[in-house]
């Protein structure tokens, strides 16, 4: 399968401090990827370049073969990638359908039709019942179903997701897992998440890849990936010593 | 829904009906209201519209300025000298005063959101254009520099109404601000109601959010700092030819950027209704105190040698402060939610 996304020796050190060290990964189209790592491990760093937040030191990110490094984060929405806030980020003084409203207007011509658009995505992640509470009541679970209704809302062919299946009781994680899951065979939308909860990574991600120090130590099919010792090790430490 | 009803939408009946009386009284007031009481009323509508100007950028955009009295002055001064200098009726004047202060305001926005000055520090930068201006106009000779800037009127202009040239009644005046004030009442919940009035409350409360979802937050910025300045482009116009004189020391005085942000911290910041409400409590509790002062000289109970200049500026700084303590949203929400003036869920 073709990649959507294509991560090619993305650097990026603040301060000296390296962050990421010559990353390089594909997501491929309509597949569902993971990253995952320890904490620290640059994660939502490489998340911030590859949605425009940062500048990458070197390397390049592709959508779909075309050039999108170095472009600012509304042009990288543009561009078909929608994504969510690890920290939640929701438009505190708005309401709900509001926030959802703002993302949906990045492709709705008129308010009325976005408003529209903007209760569907409420409903697939069953946060229509509080469409009109201002988004700072929101628990945190509600807050980040609320970033994933935004972030689907501009309609992405790419949706970076950061942890947000944190905070989710195992239910929650499992009937998220599946909304994910069938987005992507209804829509034929890529998914791309961080994610530390590791009952959803394995139920979803066809592919993953490792970070650790900012660097990749593996990738592969998740069976793979839970018996690699090099995986094993970054998370567990040095079995033999 | 009909139009007008689309308008009301937020108000409850209760609503709907007080604020069908306040508005028949507004417009009733020439009949029974004598020329001090058109005086205060006038005074009330223009701050308002001031009020709205800022709250725009404020309430909306979560942009702080405190140089609003920069591009009321601009727009005062530019149809002013354009009338006296080469005749130009304030109905055309107007035009190049919105321009010149929206210029004003895109030259402001343009070096703060591009090197991303932002909060106070943009508020600084305003105030210090602001004050830029107002030292630069002191020393313009054709503006009048210090001396003033005045505009002939005649006893004869005093009678009837003159729109094109903005001279007439004080009746004149009033319903005319009193149309503007009520028109930016208009286009802010229009905008409020549009995608500007989505993306910019985005970019107010989180701006990384509103960019990640497509929103190009300088432009949007930009456009709030534009109608922003624009809007108080027309108000100084107004203020122009209602004074007839103009001073850069009292146009750009800093107290007069003061003036334009009280009736919306009073009323409520980023509410529709919140400034028009906040300066129709705070300048008649000006007038209020100053005649209250003046009686009480005149009773002896005080002493009629005592200058009391200050205290109505002393009096409405306690009120802020009792307001940011106690009703940190202003009073217009907790108005609403007491007398049930707007429906639930629906924001003022």
């Amino acid at each position: 399968m073709a990649a959507l996304l294509r991560v090619e020796g993305v650097s990026k050190s603040f301060r000296g401090l390296l962050a990421l060290n010559d990353v390089s990964f594909d997501v491929a189209e309509r597949g569902i990827a993971a990253l995952i790592g320890p904490n620290g491990a640059g994660k939502t760093t490489l998340f911030n370049v590859i949605a425009g937040v940062f500048q990458p030191d070197s390397g390049s990110v592709q959508l779909s073969g075309a050039e999108i490094t170095g472009r600012r984060p509304d042009e990288i929405c543009h561009a078909g990638i929608g994504r969510t806030f690890q920290i939640v980020k929701p438009f505190a003084q708005m309401t709900v359908l509001e926030n959802v409203t703002v993302a949906a207007l990045h492709s709705a011509g008129a308010v009325a039709a976005a408003r529209a658009a903007a209760r569907g995505f409420l409903e697939m992640l069953e946060l229509d019942t509080k469409a009109a509470q201002h988004a700072a009541n929101l628990t945190l679970p509600d807050r980040k179903r609320l970033e994933v209704a935004r972030a689907l809302a501009t309609g992405p062919r790419l949706l970076l997701l950061d942890e947000v299946m944190a905070g989710l009781r195992p239910s929650e994680t499992d009937r998220m897992v599946a909304t994910l899951r069938g987005l992507r065979d209804e829509t034929g939308l890529t998914i791309l998440l961080i994610e530390h909860v590791m009952r959803a990574v394995m139920a979803l991600s066809e592919h993953i890849t490792v970070l650790h120090h900012g660097e990749k130590i593996s990738e592969g099919a998740p069976e793979r990936i839970v018996r690699d010792p090099a995986v094993l090790e970054c998370y567990l430490g040095d079995q033999d010593r | 829904m009909s139009p007008l009803g689309r308008y009301f939408h937020p108000l409850s009946p209760a609503g709907l009906w007080l604020g069908a009386a306040f508005l028949a009284v507004l417009l009733l007031l020439p009949v029974w209201g004598g020329s001090y009481v058109m005086t205060v009323a006038t005074t009330v509508f223009y701050l308002a519209l001031i009020g709205q100007s800022w709250n725009l950028m404020l309430g909306f955009a979560g942009l702080l300025s405190i140089g609003h009295a920069l591009f009321v002055g601009i727009g005062a001064y530019t149809a002013a000298y354009l009338f006296a200098a080469v005749g130009l009726p304030p109905i055309v004047g107007v035009l190049p005063a919105i321009a010149l202060a929206v210029l004003m305001g895109v030259l402001i926005g343009y070096l703060g959101f591009r090197f991303a000055i932002g909060g106070v520090y943009f508020a600084l930068l305003t105030i210090a254009f602001a004050e830029f201006v107002r030292i630069i106009v002191d020393h313009v000779s054709w503006l009048g520099a210090t001396e003033g800037f005045f505009l002939k009127v005649s006893s004869a202009d005093r009678h009837g109404i003159d729109l094109v040239n903005l001279r007439g009644a004080p009746e004149m005046y009033y319903y005319l601000i009193m149309a503007l004030a009520l028109g930016a009442l208009v286009l802010c919940r229009f905008l409020l109601r549009s995608r500007l009035g989505y993306y910019w409350q985005a970019i107010r409360d989180d701006a990384e959010a509103a960019e990640a979802l497509g929103v190009n937050v300088l432009r949007y910025k930009m456009y709030a700092v534009i109608i922003s300045s624009g809007m108080a482009g027309v108000a100084g116009v107004f203020y122009a030819f209602y004074q007839n004189s103009l001073f850069p020391e009292i146009v750009f005085n800093i107290e007069r950027s003061i003036e334009a942000t009280l009736g919306s911290i009073v009323g409520g910041v980023g509410t529709l209704f919140g400034p028009i409400f906040g300066t129709f409590i705070l300048t008649p509790l000006g007038e209020i105190v100053t005649e209250a002062i003046d009686l009480l000289k005149h009773w002896g109970v005080i002493d009629p040698q005592i200058k009391l200049d200050g205290l109505k500026l002393l009096i409405w700084s306690f009120i802020v402060v009792l307001i940011v303590l106690f009703k940190p949203k202003g009073l217009w929400p907790w108005v609403c939610s007491r007398l049930r003036l707007t429906r639930p869920e629906a924001e003022g």
